[in-house]
């Protein structure tokens, strides 16, 4: 019994009272993902605080300190499905100081779903959602003009704020953007068509979420093999059993192909592919694997292998897009740094900072190098040992790196190789 | 060629990633085995991302002496058929070293008493990952945990200070005596684990499937008559055809009405019903954030 449902990955980004958790709580609640027991529960509580209808913002607010004061302060990830498509969603926060949670809930997305009270149109941290969208390549963004239900599902209203997006956004590196009007309070748009906005003919949020083409999402040119450690049975039966395992990075990987690993440029053919469910013929993206080869070369954790006429760059002149995220200190220029890319461990030295971005005009910056929790900069590294790296455009897998902090072992910077 | 993955392969896969990551980044990991359907799906992943090598770290019970008889017997057969390493936990050892103490009265349960043997354990064995099978749409404090969630040395979980988490680069660096702990099946839902567990064919224990039992009614949920239970005197024992929805001991676990006898027909139950998996976990009612204060000082 195999089944035909797709997943897919989308994050929410919205300032603080935009109506995220509410809309998300629409989606669950008209796709009928909610359960007795879960609306009994929030149902008792908004009567508790006085509220008037049920709150179903209070389905996505799960920690304490967050029910307090009515805004989401980390990543949640909520679940629900349709028989098209199971989604998940990264609700991430839209107030300031933890934009670095937006980001994560980015990093994996396939759909970027921003929010824009309809009210105040496209505002600083609409720009901030829309640029860091744009710079971990959500392949598709979706703009929903909420609250429209408080502006007399106006379309006048409506086209003015796009319009205002559009320009904004002409000058941010995205492919797909599309506009819903919605109310989020009262349902409008999101699974169930509008009675209100006759004047939009485009589709509802659920219809686009479970339409929206992600197959080509994936990089399936460039073969990319990360090895994430080797299977040695150690036993009889399995005696010179010798297996890389990871996942497939870019690409495709089928027996017979001649492949080559790096950074020893040794090259050999695959021989065998293990799967979860036994051998396959081939394997690609993001399938996770064991592959065995002809040739016994000498390949560990870290090594990663490609085709020897499609190789990734090895570089230790790195230059990156960086998202700095420790609140206590800042980017330190010829700072050392423990850095990840892939399956690699290594550490790197931050030898330059070229600018940093003003993500309101997306002006560069070379006056004020000095880069703090939020900020988004231009820099280059250099690595203690070459990295094999695509540009982040191309690969999200090979183009992405995290910079962590040495003495507390925090991830401190998310980057994208340019 | 088509390149299409339905989810729950890719699920898999991510999982298998997670696992593998884990057994490369830590020096002894060891995997959080309950009994419940969570955990077993967990064993059989892990099989499969070290085959035909048996998997790197132990399975790790703790037992609060309260369990199902039918989950100890699982257990053990699990363990044969997998040829794996078990470490036990005991809480009544806990309870003789008085290291805890027992709680009283008529909701009494055995369920915080785990958080310090569990700790206990970690330590005694060095464990510096503890791979456990929570999921993120079991319960709203668990809907923000990271896969690699760093613990301190007091074994806290500090939710407003998670590092972020982004692509698939998890960071496990740690200072000594602190640990972490991994959640591969973050994103799989109560339905996939079952989608998954019959597209598999994977056994499960008995209390799982519909069967008579001995129970009684408290706060509208159904326990099963056990020694570990004080009941009321107007709570009276009837016979009925029930299942678990989720293992975990006898005193907290909630059992249901239900005709399931085969894996599709909990899959037909799970996809109509109405109510959470952890609505019949006595444990979680005790107010409305008890999972995140439980979470906080080292739960599960």
């Amino acid at each position: 019994m195999e089944n035909n449902t797709e997943l897919l990955r989308f994050t929410t980004a919205g300032s603080v009272d935009d109506g995220k958790s509410t809309l998300i709580g629409r989606l669950l609640f008209d796709s009928k993902s909610i359960y007795q027991d879960q609306y009994e529960a929030i149902e008792k509580v908004s009567a508790r605080r006085g509220e008037e209808d049920v709150n179903l913002a209070l389905l996505t607010d799960g920690l304490k300190s967050e029910r307090e004061q009515g805004i989401t302060i980390d990543v949640a990830y909520r679940y629900f499905s349709t028989p098209k498509r199971k989604f998940i969603i990264a609700d991430t926060p839209g107030h300031i100081q933890y934009t670095r949670n937006m980001v994560t809930g980015a990093s994996t997305a396939n759909v970027a779903l921003v929010l824009i009270d309809a009210r105040h149109g496209v505002v600083e941290q609409t720009k901030r959602h829309a640029i860091i969208a744009s710079l971990l390549q959500i392949p598709h963004l979706v703009v929903c003009i909420n609250k429209m239900d408080l502006v007399d599902y106006s379309q006048e209203k409506y086209e003015e704020i796009q319009e205002d997006f559009e320009s904004f956004a002409a000058k941010l590196d995205v492919k797909d953007v599309h506009f819903i009007p919605i109310s989020a309070l009262k349902g409008d748009n999101v699974v169930n068509r509008s009675e209100n906005m006759a004047w939009y003919e485009g589709a509802t949020l659920m219809y686009y979420l479970e339409n929206v083409h992600i197959a080509s999402d994936q990089n399936f040119i460039d073969a990319r093999f990360p090895v994430q450690t080797v299977i040695r049975p150690y036993n009889d039966e399995f005696h010179d059993y010798r297996g890389y395992a990871g996942r497939v990075a870019g690409g495709s990987f089928k027996i017979g192909d001649k492949i080559m690993a790096l950074p020893s440029g040794f090259t050999s053919t695959v021989k065998q592919i293990v799967g979860p469910s036994g051998d396959q013929e081939n394997a690609f993206p993001p399938q996770s694997v064991t592959l065995l080869l002809k040739d016994e070369i000498d390949i560990s954790r870290g090594d990663m292998i490609v085709r020897e006429n499609n190789r990734p760059d090895a570089r230790q002149d790195i230059d990156l897009m960086v998202c700095w995220f420790d609140h206590l200190k800042p980017l330190n220029l010829r700072g050392k740094y423990a850095i990840k890319h892939t399956s690699q461990d290594a550490r790197c030295i931050i030898k330059e900072i070229r600018y940093k971005l003003d993500i309101n005009t997306l002006s560069r910056n070379q006056e004020d190098l000095n880069i703090r929790m939020n900020d988004i900069a231009r820099i280059q590294i250099r690595t203690t040992k070459p990295l094999f790296i695509d540009a982040y455009r191309k690969n999200r897998i090979t183009g992405s790196v995290i910079i962590i902090d040495e003495s507390t072992n925090n991830t401190v910077a998310a980057g994208m190789v340019v | 060629m088509n390149y299409k993955v339905d989810h729950l392969r890719e699920l898999e896969a991510e999982s298998i990633f997670v696992m593998r990551e884990v057994a490369a980044q830590f020096e002894n990991p060891v995997l959080m085995f309950s009994g419940g359907k969570d955990s077993i799906l967990m064993v059989y992943l892990a099989h499969k991302a070290f085959y035909p090598a048996k998997f790197p770290f132990p399975l790790l019970h703790v037992d609060t002496g309260h369990n199902f008889p039918e989950t100890l017997a699982y257990r053990d057969e699990l363990v044969k058929r997998f040829d794996a390493n078990l470490v036990v936990g005991s809480v009544q050892e806990a309870i003789n070293k008085g290291l805890v103490s027992e709680e009283k009265g008529i909701n009494a349960s055995r369920n915080s008493l785990q958080t310090v043997t569990l700790l206990e354990t970690l330590e005694e064995g060095k464990f510096d990952a503890a791979m456990g099978g929570a999921r993120r749409d079991e319960e709203k404090a668990r809907a923000k945990e990271r896969f690699f969630s760093h613990r301190d040395e007091f074994g806290q979980w500090d939710p407003k200070n998670q590092r972020p988490e982004l692509w698939n680069l998890f960071n496990g660096r740690k200072h000594m005596g602190e640990h972490f702990r991994v959640f591969p099946i973050s994103n799989w839902t109560e339905l996939d684990v079952w989608q998954y567990l019959a597209m598999e064919q994977i056994p499960l224990p008995s209390l799982y499937f519909t069967h008579e039992r001995d129970v009684f009614r408290r706060d509208g949920i159904l326990l099963a008559d056990c020694e570990y239970i004080q009941k009321k005197p107007d709570e009276v024992v009837f016979r009925e055809n029930v299942r678990c929805r989720t293992i975990g001991d006898m005193t907290c676990t909630g059992v249901w009405e239900s005709e399931a006898s085969t894996l599709e027909d909990i899959i037909q139950e799970i996809a109509t019903t109405r109510m959470t998996e952890r609505g019949g976990r006595a444990d979680d009612k005790r107010s409305e954030t008890s999972m995140e204060d439980r979470k906080k000082i080292g739960y599960f």
